[in-house]
């Protein structure tokens, strides 16, 4: 388990170092990219783009493993079909994502910058995050991270 | 905007994608964001998981390496508590509804074609773009 925490805490140190990188910490970035009917900034296509070359390399090579390195099975949810959480879920987001410009991974990066507005917006994630574990949440199984 | 220096993003780019690959070689797992910060701080069925606390400490760390020693972040975003309260209230519900965010349904799940997240991508990226479109008419400079 030591093992798995640390490679946990390498890949994440990997990812924030990205989201500092590629500006995608910056909600302006964001909210610029998602201006398509006005001045658009296509950075972030880049992000995405670059970000989906490595991982979908990953992917290829891991049908063709039995387990990952440090676990004895992979942990991947099957592909099942689109429901009505998954969709209302997307829309929440979308819009929660376009008003302020940070999705859940620079909201956590933006804490190192010390800014008010970043910690007040990570409270209020959790603070989310908490209502649908204490809500829709409560019945239905957690099948994305067991 | 005239900026054509695409390397940063790129650059950056690979690095989270390099993240989320070997996050799935090591530990066989989704690189999801909202769920890994969902577990950190325990609000998930299994509890508080090591890994979700670990990755997470790894973002604060990278971010702030990465801000010291290779580019200094200028963040500008709205300073209105009402938006950043409701928009962090609706992310945290909304990515946990959905079961993912950027990370987990888009760099990861697209990468794998899962169905689910090709559809939740596209209709975060939809949803997301027409929130900004209508900000942008409805509250011109705001926001």
């Amino acid at each position: 388990m030591f093992a798995r925490i640390v490679a946990a805490m390498a890949c994440g140190l990997l990812f924030g170092a990205g989201l500092v990188v590629s500006d995608m910490i910056n909600p302006a970035r964001v909210l610029a990219f998602l201006d398509i009917a006005g001045n658009w900034d296509p950075s972030l296509a880049f992000v995405m783009g670059g970000a989906l070359i490595p991982s979908s390399i990953a992917y290829l090579i891991r049908n063709k493993r039995q387990a990952p390195v440090l676990d004895t099975s992979f942990h991947v949810p099957a592909n099942g079909k689109p429901d009505r959480r998954l969709i209302g879920g997307a829309v929440l987001f979308g819009l929660g994502w376009g008003v302020v410009g940070l999705c859940p991974g620079p909201a956590i990066a933006a804490l190192t910058t010390g800014r008010w507005e970043a910690a007040l917006f990570a409270v209020a994630m959790l603070a989310g995050m908490g209502a649908y574990r204490f809500t829709l949440g409560r019945p239905m199984p957690d099948y994305s991270f067991k | 905007m005239t900026d054509t220096n695409f390397l940063w993003p790129l650059s950056g780019g690979l690095l989270i994608g390099l993240a989320a690959g070997l996050y799935l070689l090591l530990n066989g797992r989704i690189a999801g964001i909202s769920g890994l910060t969902a577990s950190a701080v325990g609000l998930t069925h299994a509890g508080v998981s090591g890994l979700g606390v670990g990755f997470l400490g790894g973002i604060l760390g990278g971010a702030a390496l990465a801000s010291a020693l290779i580019r200094q972040p200028e963040l500008s975003m709205t300073s209105s508590p009402l938006l950043l309260i409701a928009g962090g209230l609706i992310v945290g519900f909304g990515t946990r509804l959905g079961s993912g965010c950027t990370s987990g349904h888009g760099v990861c799940g697209m990468a794998r074609l899962s169905p689910r997240s090709l559809i939740a991508t596209a209709t975060f990226m939809a949803v997301a773009a027409l929130t900004v479109f209508v900000m942008r008419t409805v509250f011109v400079g705001g926001a």
